[in-house]
């Protein structure tokens, strides 16, 4: 007879908790197991029989057992109290499942538990320091009433629960008690269990946790407080909870990472893994090496998991994350930059941002004609092609699909008032937009360009009105973008401060200044055009103020190195 | 309160809930009235026991998918499978009528006028589907969904089970061959994904339409190739294939959308991500080029066939569908990472 008892709670996959009990008991363990009231007689009979020819498998009295209900505290506490008043050898007491798998074999546990004859394993922490609840009942959990199923009556526990909290309805804790919570399966010395079990104000404790939500996470764990002089709060078992709540599964393709975890036990298996049943049931022969438990090692794993179930992946939109506007958790997949008016100001802007700072510096991707992928590609990552048709079908999935499809590598597009303008909501509203804006820059092609002055003065009417609609939009208050705007003149005083910002912005940690400078146009003339275009009866103010005499600012030489940055 | 529910709240008003309800119930009164097209090959219904998760199918000449097809969802856990045969004349009936998990119905009834077959699914999923987990594939829709290696449909039926969910989505991902259509070589009894395995890694458009709520995704490469002037007929590559049937429920347009409208939204994410799968659709091996000459004849698919003409045409040329950016198919974890699919942490 071996100085740990087992308390196995079932309720389905019976062959499998026998199973399990059969392995426990191979090794001296005494098992008693409770079925919970709702296994139908006929089948738990079965059961019952199947288990009867050993003779260390007992059964306790039945409970019903619900989710959240007081049932399971109830079903451990007459199975406890069979188990210590028929062995009174056994000095620990493992609570486990019938979907609990034994890591490791049994005669480690023995020997560890052995080792440490006054240790209590049991996690259990104060509900005030640990975030661990879902869904926001944490210290209610202690001071409202649940008289309702969580499963069954869920309109009803809501209700309930707001009702109280209207009324303001408080239990009171029975004086001594803090309330503690932790994992539900512990390893308690007779000691402290039987104190916990013959206290004479159980009955006190147990009204009280009757009505308590969840108490099979913290009967236990708040009384084994009172009575223990060595607590270590943590458990022997392994399991992992989902953001539900709901402790995951463990299947035929864990093995590996089960074997990592060096937990004694682990819940909960999913019955037909025969792999995993296959390789842990075995005898000290195939004993893996003894070490310390230690969950954290797959807590990585788990939390990743938990991680991309309630958060995604931010900048994907697919079959199974469609998030509401406004709840995107991130529009895009990583930082983008959108240049308006540079290209137009500078001679070959695309070629020398590239050049300066590798990232990927496409043209006018919202361009009337087509998509100007960078260097004329007619498709980029992702099989994005430069069908202007495609794209305008639905420009905030193709922004989308472009930064997603080429993570880890930083966009920079060109963006003007002769482009589609629909994106302008979704840059808004995007926080990895970083949008330099020199307002009135659209003016210099036509500076520029041979075309008579007719002509000119609507598509400069018309440009104007473009861009003023979209700097008013951009400007309000629910903007998230990283939002920059220089008027021309401005910028044309003193372009060089700007640019190395940006360039800052977009390059590495490493520091880097500017080696050659941007050429600016000549913009020799570019006043009298402006004042020609008033004269017209159309007056651009965008760009600020240029006066007619007055030569431009000379095409500023930069000096080498306009300042440090380190 | 508590948990955050996985069904994400979807308002619409009273009269489209009516609406939509009515629908619903035409749609299954079709159904039911459709059950005098099929003519029983082989039944075996009668061993389908509780807990069974079925396969439905229509299919029309598909012998050389049905090896692969039986044999990849046999290996997923499908204990049933019951097909609907429109009419072939290709030894897809001899090959179906011996296997013993196969219940077998024939009709020669228009296959558009069924709603694309789906009259007479909805009628076998409502006689026998009731209470089980059943998965609504075509024939050259191959089901994969994070470690479809290790566990079986029961095992992620039993997860998604476990959290109250009922349906589990899945992306069409249209597969094809580098070279021209007709210049592989496919052997029936092997896995078709050795014989074509490139796809577009995107762009996938997606948006939300009502009153159903269903998602529409849309993009890919036959929207590249076929449908790049008119994106809004391109294909629909959202499916809601599992779903743990009521004699209630209907698809509504293939198993792109669903009523009642929860199990359009049973799959998506509180504000991460849901689990979903990915359909391989296998549609482009060599057989298509000339099927495609067929179909257009036919005009038993789309709504308004005419206007899918060049599509066909586009398929019978025989064309390329391979570019330098396309993406080579290997295993299921490279299309979670690509955001095909997702595990959702299971």
């Amino acid at each position: 007879m071996s100085a740990v008892g087992v308390v196995m709670l079932v309720h389905t996959a019976l062959e499998r908790a026998e199973q399990v009990a059969r392995h426990w008991t191979a090794s001296g363990c005494p098992v008693v197991i409770h079925v919970d009231r709702n296994v139908p007689k006929i089948i738990n009979d079965a059961f019952v029989r199947s288990c009867a020819s050993d003779p260390l498998i007992t059964f306790s009295q039945r409970h019903r057992c619900e989710w959240g209900g007081w049932g399971i505290v109830a079903a451990s506490q007459s199975a406890s109290e069979q188990l210590l008043e028929n062995y009174p050898d056994v000095r620990h007491v493992y609570l486990a499942s019938g979907s609990c798998l034994p890591l490791r074999p049994v005669r480690e546990l023995i020997d560890y538990l052995d080792a440490r004859p006054h240790t209590d394993f049991i996690e259990s922490a104060a509900t005030a320091d640990v975030p661990w609840t879902v869904g926001g009942l944490d210290h209610e959990r202690f001071t409202l009433r649940f008289p309702f199923s969580w499963k069954r009556q869920r309109k009803l526990f809501d209700a309930y629960v707001r009702l109280q909290r209207r009324l303001r309805v408080r239990r009171r804790i029975p004086e001594g008690l803090v309330p503690h919570m932790g994992s539900q399966w512990w390893c308690l010395t007779r000691q402290t269990l039987s104190a916990i079990l013959q206290d004479p104000r159980r009955k006190t404790y147990d009204r009280y946790f009757r009505r308590v939500w969840i108490p099979d996470e913290s009967y236990y764990q708040t009384l084994a407080r009172l009575y223990s002089a060595n607590i270590e709060s943590r458990s022997l078992t392994l399991s992992k909870f989902d953001y539900q709540g709901k402790p995951h599964v463990f299947y035929d393709d864990h093995l590996q990472l089960l074997r990592r975890s060096d937990c004694f036990v682990a819940r909960k298996i999913w019955p037909r893994a025969d792999r995993l049943y296959q390789a842990f049931m075995t005898d000290e022969a195939h004993a893996m090496k003894r070490a310390e438990p230690n969950p954290g090692k797959i807590d990585r794993v788990f939390g990743k998991a938990v991680e991309r179930r309630t958060r995604g992946r931010p900048g994907l939109c697919m079959q199974s994350r469609f998030p509401r506007k406004g709840h995107e958790n991130g529009l895009t997949a990583q930082p983008y930059s959108v240049f308006q008016g540079f290209s137009d100001l500078f001679e070959d802007f695309e070629r020398w941002l590239n050049k300066t700072t590798g990232a990927r510096v496409h043209g006018h991707l919202f361009g009337p004609d087509r998509v100007a992928f960078a260097g004329g590609d007619t498709m980029i990552n992702g099989v994005l092609t430069d069908s202007a048709g495609l794209r305008d079908y639905d420009p905030a999935a193709f922004l989308t699909n472009l930064i997603w499809n080429t993570r880890g590598e930083r966009q920079c597009f060109q963006f003007g008032p002769a482009d589609n303008q629909k994106i302008n909501d979704m840059l808004a509203r995007d926080s990895n937009a970083r949008i330099s804006i020199i307002t009135g820059a659209w003016a210099v092609p036509l500076f520029r360009s041979n075309r008579s002055f007719g002509d000119l003065r609507k598509e400069a009417a018309h440009l104007q009105r473009i861009e003023s609609k979209q700097i008013d939009f951009l400007r309000t208050e629910k903007t998230k973008a990283r939002l920059q705007i220089w008027s021309m003149a401005e910028f044309v005083e003193s372009p060089m401060e700007p640019i190395q910002a940006l360039i800052d912005e977009i390059g590495p940690a490493s520091a880097r200044h500017l080696s050659e400078a941007p050429t600016m146009v000549d913009l020799t003339g570019f006043g009298q055009f402006l004042q020609n275009l008033k004269n017209q009866g159309m007056h651009p103010y965008l760009m600020g103020d240029f006066p007619v005499e007055k030569q431009p600012p000379a095409q500023s030489k930069p000096a080498r190195k306009p300042y440090l940055v380190r | 309160m508590i948990a955050p529910s996985t069904a994400q709240a979807h308002q619409i008003g009273w009269i489209d809930a009516y609406r939509l309800r009515w629908k619903r119930r035409r749609l299954l009164w079709r159904s039911f009235r459709s059950r005098h097209h099929l003519t029983a090959l082989a039944d075996r219904t009668a061993q389908i026991e509780p807990g069974d998760i079925l396969a439905v199918t229509t299919l029309r000449n598909e012998a050389t998918r049905l090896p692969w097809y039986l044999s990849h969802y046999r290996r997923l856990g499908i204990n049933r499978f019951l097909i609907v045969d429109n009419g072939s004349d290709d030894g897809s009936v001899e090959m179906l009528r011996d296997q013993p998990d196969v219940s077998l119905w024939q009709t020669h009834h228009s296959y558009r006028d069924a709603r694309f077959g789906l009259d007479w699914m909805t009628w076998l999923q409502m006689r026998y589907g009731h209470g089980h987990w059943t998965l609504m594939v075509d024939a050259d829709e191959l089901l994969i969904y994070a470690h479809y290696h290790a566990r079986d449909l029961h095992e992620l039926t039993g997860w998604l089970g476990s959290r109250g969910q009922t349906a589990f989505g899945a992306h069409m991902l249209d597969l094809y061959p580098k070279g021209r259509l007709s210049s592989v070589d496919y052997d029936p009894e092997t896995d078709p994904t050795q014989a074509i395995f490139w796809f577009d890694k995107g762009p996938y458009r997606v948006r939300r339409q009502q009153p159903m709520g269903n998602l529409w995704v849309q993009g890919g490469v036959r929207e590249r190739m076929f449908f790049a002037d008119d994106p809004d007929r391109s294909p629909t590559l959202n499916k809601i294939p599992l779903v743990r049937w009521s004699r209630r429920y209907a698809y509504v347009n293939s198993c792109h959308s669903a009523l009642p409208g929860h199990l359009n939204h049973e799959y998506d994410g509180p504000l991460g991500q849901a689990p979903s799968g990915v359909l391989l659709h296998t549609k482009f091996l060599p057989e298509v080029v000339g099927k495609s000459a067929i179909e257009k004849k036919r005009a038993q698919h789309f709504h308004d066939p005419d206007k899918f003409a060049a599509y066909y045409d586009g398929i019978s040329a025989d064309p390329d569908l391979w570019v330098p950016t396309s993406t080579r198919y290997s295993n299921w974890q490279d299309l979670e990472r690509l955001g095909l699919m997702c595990s959702a942490g299971w």
